[in-house]
């Protein structure tokens, strides 16, 4: 769901601009040195997932599993999915450029409330019970995407609201889609290698 | 036969050579970041039309691969072609024609063009003039601009290891396929895809462990050598100078489009 140059009102840019900046140095802040390497090679990972197309009916999908990158990342998300929409944008011309700053709050922040909301919850309890908590993730994190970018839409201009609402419903598929590959990825990775989703430092349990 | 994993060009190999490529990282940098706000604040035909010649120019001159690149400009989110389609009826104005009952308006289709425009020119400047550069490259002018240390370090590693994970993903998909998986709609495909990005997640942690022992290994205390030394040529010179005549004579098109 990369929003493209052009589109949106000079507020809502500035407004993302502003909003991915403090998010990608708060990410910064909580990503101790040793870690740069860990959060280097998962960024790569999300970066080459997210080029992964999956079949739905006669058409496909790319996956954008923020709601993963938030469980494996926290905070340090933001700085990790802007690399990954910069690479993109700059390499394969996906998006734009004024519009980084806005893509990466509708992606990142999305992923970071995930992350908030259900790490906890896959860290403790069994495997099966995480991965519902992962399936849970996955939709909810494309469902605030969606939402994010049809705020910033509605929010340039009245006449994108009916445009607004149709991403949301479109975006209905991908949302199960999700689910149950972020729930399967999750099972998986509990049971192989569970420190993956305490990879970047332990999170800040205020709870 | 498939192609052999270890063959397939890298993702983000840069393309194309020649005038472009040779000019300062820096101010490639700079002059797409202008060009892309100078660029979405217009609204006048003739400055939009060349903002469009432009980026089109840089591109034959960073002899762009004509068939990929036109692909990757024209190929946006299935949902902002939505969007665009849908301007011509949600935008009030003079009708044109009806569809369905619904009027689609001149003032419509002038927005829509005017969001297809901006957005292609921009893709097309920031491929000809940014994606023409090594990503190491890119990396160490980014510092230079004095973006944060651990955000170019987070450059590196992601740029280093995405293609190194592009083959890994390849190996696996050759390993399901060997097995008899084939992608259909159905939640096996899904779980299994779902695993497939499990296991990517779980080997490239266990990658990261190794890379970091390698490194401290190496006497890595924390920073990385991303000093260059930059000097400026003379075709640097002409090349920021017509970067600005193009943008000033936007900019004053535009002046002339809104005094009128």
């Amino acid at each position: 769901m990369h929003i493209v140059d052009g589109a949106l009102s000079a507020p809502v840019v500035i407004t993302g601009a502003v909003l991915a900046a403090a998010g990608i140095g708060l990410g910064l802040r909580r990503m101790p040195m040793e870690k740069i390497p860990a959060a280097g090679v998962l960024s790569a990972t999300f970066f080459v997932a997210s080029l992964v197309h999956v079949p739905i009916g006669p058409s496909s999908v790319h996956l954008i599993l923020n709601g993963l990158a938030g469980l494996v990342l926290g905070w340090a998300a933001f700085p990790a999915l802007f690399v990954g929409l910069l690479l993109q944008a700059v390499f394969f011309g996906f998006g734009g450029l004024t519009v980084l700053g806005v893509n990466t709050v509708n992606i990142a922040l999305p992923a970071v409330i995930v992350g908030w909301v259900c790490r906890p919850a896959i860290a403790a309890s069994s495997p099966k019970v995480a991965a519902i908590w992962g399936a849970i993730g996955g939709a909810l994190a494309i469902a605030l995407t969606t939402l994010l970018v049809g705020i910033a839409l509605a929010a340039s201009g009245s006449q994108f609201v009916a445009a607004a609402k149709l991403v949301f419903f479109a975006h209905i598929p991908v949302m199960v889609i999700e689910a149950a590959l972020t729930g399967a990825a999750v099972l998986l990775a509990r049971r192989v290698k569970p420190e993956l989703f305490d990879a970047l430092g332990p999170a800040p349990r205020e709870a | 036969m498939t192609q052999s994993v270890e063959s397939v060009p890298g993702l983000l190999d840069a393309t194309g050579g020649s005038v472009v490529a040779g000019r300062d990282a820096r101010l490639r940098i700079l002059a797409a970041a202008v060009f892309a706000v100078v660029v979405v604040s217009l609204s006048g035909a003739a400055a939009l039309g060349l903002a469009l010649a432009g980026a089109f120019t840089v591109a034959v001159l960073a002899r762009l691969p004509v068939v990929r690149t036109l692909k990757r400009v024209i190929t946006m989110d299935g949902f902002i072609v939505v969007m665009l389609a849908m301007l011509p009826f949600t935008v009030p104005g003079e009708p044109v024609f009806h569809l369905l009952g619904f009027a689609a308006t001149r003032e419509g289709f002038l927005q829509a063009l005017t969001i297809g425009v901006k957005a292609n020119a921009i893709v097309l400047m920031a491929l000809a003039l940014l994606g023409s550069m090594e990503a190491v490259l890119l990396a160490r002018a980014l510092r230079a601009l004095l973006v944060p240390e651990r955000l170019v370090h987070l450059v590196l590693f992601t740029v280093r290891y995405v293609d190194v994970l592009d083959r890994e993903q390849r190996r696996l998909r050759i390993a399901m396929k060997a097995r008899g998986f084939r992608p259909k709609t159905s939640w096996h495909t899904y779980r299994t895809f779902g695993y497939l990005v499990g296991m990517l997640l779980v080997r490239a942690l266990e990658r990261s462990e190794r890379i970091f022992g390698a490194m401290k290994c190496r006497g890595f205390a924390g920073r990385l050598h991303l000093e260059a030394t930059w000097c400026w040529s003379a075709a640097d010179v002409s090349f920021a100078l017509a970067g600005i005549a193009l943008v000033s004579t936007m900019a004053a098109l535009e002046i002339l489009h809104v005094a009128g």
